[in-house]
């Protein structure tokens, strides 16, 4: 899933400083999830906003509402009965998220209230760790299901590189190296030898590096 | 002869190969690059010269390349896949070529935390292995990575790392053999100190058949006191310096530690002159380069073979 955490409360303080009616807009799936824009942080964010005004002798505008997926057209034609009510649209979604609702409604301005993180998984409760990069070309299968190009600090597909130690990645004994989790996957799958493969030079036009990327699925359409 | 390297004649011929380094300055200051390669000149066969070492921004190992050759010694690009996609590096090399600069080392770079810009964009587009592929397809194919042909291609003599202490060790040899199956000609290893961890490393390299297919320089740094022993061996990802050095470095009171190091590498040398596969020594002398003509000499190595 997508993952994302809430901005400092100063920085959407600063942000939405200049308005008075705002729609405070979540969404129900990834940022739900990982506790960052949900309707549970919407309804706290909405009161520490209502308070930050108060105390500064204004009064606000607040509504809120936590789509069902803030990415998808279908969805996002929800906010359209309160758009006019509001000067601005704040929204608790990730980046996807926040883009769909300034595409639909042109005339508004939506502002970030999280900052999206990355593609990961849970680790265990309340920890989420980055897993994929979405490059678009899955060598997954290469190296015992565990991805060099999100996980090695350097991307390296031909790991380790000479500061692996204990297991633990030169940048910090908090990260783990990739490449020993590699190795050890490879041996207890009996793959030993498929670390000898060299991976060559990676193609990255399926990566970001490409442009900006779609999907086309006319038997969807 | 693969290539009209310096280097890979020395080799060639047999000899022990010297190499030693040249780090460039954090500034436009070619005088300093001068005077540390006055300091190398004629103790030994080639000189490498790091690419924003520590991730820090130097003078470009190419610019400070160009110095050393025209100074008549013979200077090896290191390059670091951290900072250039494989457009940049390949025109680098066709730009050191073009300079008469044919030795290089691949490397990947210690990563931007740890240097001056740790907010910098880490590049990776190649890793070091894909690197010495390319190099070697340049020079072997006459091709560029992409695959198109190169108008008189470059002939580098080809270097790379290796760690032994790093880990996972049962992964060292087999690292090894990567780079070898992706063309490297020779190799110069981290610092040693665990002599006897780099023994049982040469061992498995042996057993492969490796040191016959890629030249091993092993790689050497004296200690200036027993803070950087100390520093080096808690404090320097995949370095392995054991207590028992740091002990003796520490038993020398401080204005007798330098030579205490210098004592213990050219010792070390020594040692590592008796292990079947090594063809060389890379003296890595941090910010004391006037100390490689006394190494190299009180190792038994100069003077340096004319070839």
């Amino acid at each position: 899933m997508i993952t994302a955490i809430r901005k400092p409360m100063e920085e959407i303080i600063a942000s939405v400083d200049s308005y008075s009616r705002i729609l405070l807009v979540g969404c129900n799936e990834c940022v739900t999830v990982c506790g960052a824009g949900g309707r549970k942080e919407v309804g706290i964010l909405s009161s520490a906003l209502q308070m930050a005004f108060m105390k500064s002798g204004r009064t606000l505008d607040i509504r809120e509402i936590t789509l069902e997926r803030q990415c998808d057209p279908e969805y996002v034609e929800e906010l359209l009965p309160h758009i006019d009510q509001a000067d601005v649209v704040l929204s608790m979604a990730c980046g996807c998220g926040v883009q769909e609702v300034a595409r639909r409604y042109k005339a508004k301005p939506v502002l970030p209230a999280v900052n999206t993180q990355f593609m990961g998984a849970s680790e265990r409760q309340g920890v989420w760790a980055e897993r994929c990069q979405g490059c678009g070309d899955c060598l997954l299968g290469l190296t015992g299901g565990i991805c060099p190009v999100a996980r090695c600090s350097k991307r390296l597909l031909n790991g380790p590189c000479g500061g692996s130690t204990a297991g633990k990645c030169e940048i910090s004994p908090d990260v783990d190296c990739a490449w020993q989790l590699i190795w050890d996957r490879l041996k207890e799958l009996g793959m030993e030898d498929r670390y000898e493969d060299i991976i060559s030079a990676k193609d990255w036009r399926t990566s970001r590096d490409g442009g900006p990327r779609k999907i086309i699925r006319e038997d969807l359409m | 002869m693969k290539t009209e390297s310096a280097l890979e004649k020395i080799l060639a011929a047999g000899h022990l190969a010297v190499t030693s380094e040249c780090g460039p300055p954090r500034g436009a200051v070619p005088e300093k690059v001068r005077k540390k390669a006055e300091m190398l000149k004629d103790v030994v066969d080639a000189v490498n010269v790091t690419d924003n070492q520590t991730a820090m921004v130097r003078m470009s190992s190419f610019a400070a390349c160009v110095i050393l050759k025209q100074m008549g010694l013979h200077p090896i690009l290191q390059m670091v896949t951290r900072d250039r996609n494989r457009l940049a590096m390949q025109s680098e090399i066709l730009g050191a070529y073009s300079h008469g600069i044919n030795t290089m080392l691949c490397l990947s770079g210690d990563h931007p935390h740890f240097g001056d810009h740790p907010m910098a964009a880490n590049v990776y587009d190649l890793d070091s292995i894909q690197l010495i592929q390319t190099v070697h397809k340049m020079r072997a194919e006459g091709k560029f990575q992409g695959g198109e042909d190169i108008e008189n291609p470059p002939k580098m003599f080809i270097g790379a790392a290796a760690n032994p202490f790093a880990d996972p060790f049962e992964l060292r040899v087999r690292r090894l053999a990567k780079k070898v199956k992706a063309g490297v000609d020779f190799i110069q290893t981290q610092c040693i100190y665990n002599i006897d961890k780099f023994e049982k490393w040469m061992e498995g390299v042996r057993e492969r058949g490796l040191h016959e297919k890629v030249h091993i320089l092993a790689g050497v740094t004296p200690m200036k006191s027993a803070g950087m022993a100390r520093y080096m061996k808690n404090k320097v990802p995949g370095m392995d310096v054991p207590e028992e050095i740091v002990q003796r470095m520490s038993a020398v009171p401080k204005e007798k530690q330098a030579e205490e190091g210098i004592r213990i590498c050219v010792e070390t040398m020594g040692r590592l002159k008796e292990v079947k596969g090594v063809r060389g020594f890379h003296i890595m002398a941090i910010e004391w380069e006037q100390k490689v003509p006394e190494l190299v000499e009180r190792a038994g190595l100069l003077p340096r073979p004319k070839v």
